[in-house]
């Protein structure tokens, strides 16, 4: 296939280990302790697994999965508001497939569905639309998800609703932003991550800037990575030579999609739209400063928080589970006191066994290479 | 001329009506003709024909093909009823049919249950009957049975079908899911995920445009030159539902062994790879009808893959991969990239990914 073969080819996967596997002799410490690289986004993840990745790399090298799933990270607070709109007898409920299977506390919308609920999935905020147009008697409700790279969408939705003057079509806001939370990660005590391979979706919209601290302050090597298997053993051999060589410099590998000043008219989308919220609540995280995003007085009447009376709850995480150590990098998937029982992808208890993007979930459908090595041994 | 043929022909009901009532579930004559105008015009022959309560077929003539009755059934409910390359009655056939087969089984009869949701146009209901007894001519096999019954707008979606089908098993042939040994090779008649895809991207609300196909076909005269050239096959199993992922989940967790595919070697299409890469879909996962997954011990293999490459419906026919030593259950993926990855079970429903 065209555009996706190229970033797929074996003969060059091979080539790159073998370069990552030179620069990684040059970096004395790492026979003291792996190198700790964080991929910040879920797509990052996916690809990681889908293309068995890990297995390739050397063993000095450790990937710690982090919290860029927007679907994982969403509390169960938020979906039970989610279900007390879906179940409103006017209202039809649009979602993003994978959304319709996390838990919230007593269910999920793809239970609130079955019992009755008029939940439908969408592709983009404008099916939404549609939807509203379409069914003037109705209300439609959007659940807007995701980082900056679906912002725009849901931002360019809500200005093509108001100037076409539909009443009936709102947003469930829960839109997120990945800086403050990296921020965070980086803050946690017991920290060890050595570089970040940077989301690429959303830096499309963002452009790297927002990274700048990250090396400049944290000194932390930081490479914009695509999302082709190919692309990521590349960002992954630039990270190390930033490493080997002693440097701290945001880098984008990314740039036939990333451009350094990112994309003036989302980011104007964005800013018209929305404003800051002073904190939100993270899945396994807990509460993060400036991390999400409402909507400006403005465009209030496309607000579904305030045009429908939520519970508005704050639904503690079970106890029992580690996501937060998981996402900083202190535990792995499989150490976890309940990954694999009763934590599964049927019965998610923690947030990152939601989505096929969260890590447990990824080592759990697709295997962590590493934890079962000795019996993947025979058919290398 | 043929007058006197016409004459002698049963006189079949006829509905003059446009759409379906509740009327014509009701028992009286409008069900009757009902029956008559679509079903039994369409599916004629001499088991059917006269009408009873129950087909009556002779033991006698089915103990000569072999010594094991197949018996099976299946429902469906595909949305939209008609999509490229098929449509409900087609799958209706096909599917029951091809159940059968993979068991080894020679398909003979089959009973047609259909539901139907009251409002729905008898010109639909034709063009289902007659792609029905189009795949039962193809497959050898005649409906020689049936159910009707209509429902109240909203009880069901348009049309729902069930066949049931019965076969014999020649004697000698014990083909089973347990049967599979560490060195068996793992082969499939084809491209993989055709059916999956084509029916998502006829739903329409992606505003995809492909040119792919439903690879719905009946298997038994692919299976039989198959089980001919390659009489030790261990199994055959349709990939339908759940995919390919799925079955080779099913032979390795049933037979105790590792599976392990190579990604190059399993035939995907372009534009089936392009529809899961837009939507985030694993074509592993996606739905087949007219797909088999053979594992053949190393021997036959190669004989084996030969009778499935010279027939139609096995020409791009392709080894995918071998049953290896290793944690029970366990199906591995070598990846074109060079990697390895797990292939589980799918975890409910295939859902897009948000981004």
């Amino acid at each position: 296939m065209k555009y996706v073969d190229e970033f797929r080819d074996r003969a060059k996967a091979q080539a790159l280990v073998k370069e990552i596997k030179k620069v990684v002799a040059s970096v004395a410490w790492a026979k003291e302790r792996p190198i700790a690289i964080m991929e910040v986004c879920g797509g990052h993840t996916h690809s990681i697994f889908r293309y068995g990745i890990e297995g390739m790399l050397p063993k000095e090298i450790e990937l710690i999965h982090g919290p860029g799933c927007p679907v994982c990270v969403l509390p169960m607070g938020r979906v039970d508001d989610c279900i007390s709109i879906a179940g409103r007898p006017e209202v039809i409920f649009t979602t993003f497939g994978d959304a319709m299977r996390v838990p919230g506390s007593k269910m999920s919308l793809l239970r609130a569905k079955a019992e009755g609920a008029d939940v439908r999935m969408v592709y983009s905020p404008m099916d939404a639309l549609a939807l509203a147009r379409a069914n003037p008697g109705r209300e439609v409700v959007f659940f807007g998800l995701g980082f900056e790279t679906t912002m725009p969408s849901t931002a360019l939705t809500v200005l093509q609703a108001e100037r076409e003057g539909v009443e009936n079509f709102s947003v469930f806001c829960n839109h997120i932003t990945i800086v403050p939370t990296i921020k965070a990660i980086l803050d946690s005590p017991g920290l060890h991550i050595d570089a970040f391979l940077g989301p690429g979706h959303v830096s499309m919209v963002t452009g790297t800037a927002p990274y700048h601290f990250i090396a400049d302050y944290y000194r932390r090597p930081l490479v914009i990575a695509g999302f082709e298997p190919l692309d990521i053993l590349q960002s992954i051999w630039m990270v190390l030579r930033q490493i080997a060589e002693g440097r701290c410099e945001v880098e984008n590998q990314y740039a036939r999609i990333v451009p350094e000043a990112g994309n003036a008219a989302a980011l104007g989308a964005i800013a018209k739209v929305y404003e800051l919220r002073e904190f939100f609540e993270w899945r396994g995280l807990g509460s993060i400063d400036h991390s999400g995003i409402r909507f400006r007085e403005a465009y209030a009447c496309f607000d579904a928080e305030r045009k429908f009376a939520t519970p508005n709850v704050r639904i503690a995480d079970p106890k029992s589970c580690q996501c937060g150590e998981v996402l900083t990098g202190a535990i792995k998937p499989w150490q976890c006191k309940v990954f694999g029982a009763p934590c599964t992808p049927e019965t998610p208890l923690g947030a990152l066994m939601v989505s096929s993007e969260g890590a447990c979930a990824a080592y759990y459908q697709y295997g962590g290479v590493r934890a079962r090595q000795a019996q993947l041994d025979p058919v290398r | 001329m043929n007058a006197p043929a016409a004459i002698k022909a049963r006189a079949f009901g006829v509905v003059h009506t446009p759409t379906v009532t509740l009327a014509h579930g009701g028992g009286g004559k409008a069900m009757k003709d009902l029956i008559d105008d679509v079903f039994a015009r369409a599916f004629d022959n001499p088991l059917l024909a006269p009408m009873e309560d129950q087909a009556r077929i002779g033991l006698a003539g089915l103990a000569g093909l072999g010594d094991r009755l197949a018996f099976t059934t299946d429902s469906y409910v595909v949305d939209p009823l008609f999509f490229p390359g098929g449509d409900i009655g087609r799958l209706a056939v096909c599917g029951t049919v091809n159940d059968l087969a993979v068991g080894g089984a020679k398909p003979l009869y089959l009973a047609c249950a259909v539901i139907i949701e009251e409002g729905v146009s008898l010109e639909l209901l034709h063009k289902v009957a007659a792609s029905m007894a189009g795949a039962a001519r193809e497959a050898g096999v005649a409906i020689v049975t049936g159910d009707t019954k209509v429902v109240t707008r909203g009880a069901c979606d348009k049309l729902f079908i069930t066949t049931t089908g019965v076969g014999v098993i020649p004697p000698g042939l014990e083909l089973g899911a347990g049967k599979a040994r560490v060195g068996d090779m793992v082969m499939v008649n084809g491209f993989m995920g055709d059916h999956g895809a084509a029916i998502l991207a006829a739903r329409g609300d992606l505003a995809l445009e492909t040119t792919l196909q439903s690879d719905c076909a009946p298997l038994r005269g692919l299976i039989a030159a198959l089980l001919a050239a390659a009489p030790d096959t261990r199994f055959l199993r349709d990939a339908t539902r759940g995919g390919l992922a799925t079955v080779l989940n099913e032979i390795a967790a049933a037979s105790g062994v590792a599976i392990a595919i190579d990604e190059a070697a399993t035939p995907l299409r372009d534009e089936v790879k392009g529809v899961c890469e837009i939507l985030g879909l694993d074509p592993l996962y996606l739905a087949n009808e007219g797909k088999i997954v053979v594992v053949a011990p190393p021997g036959s293999a190669p004989a084996a893959l030969a009778a499935l490459r010279g027939h139609p419906l096995g020409r791009e026919a392709s080894i995918i991969g071998q049953v290896v030593e290793g944690e029970a259950g366990r199906v591995t993926m070598k990846t074109v990239f060079g990697g390895l990855r797990i292939v589980d079970m799918l975890i409910g429903e295939q859902l897009p990914r948000i981004c």
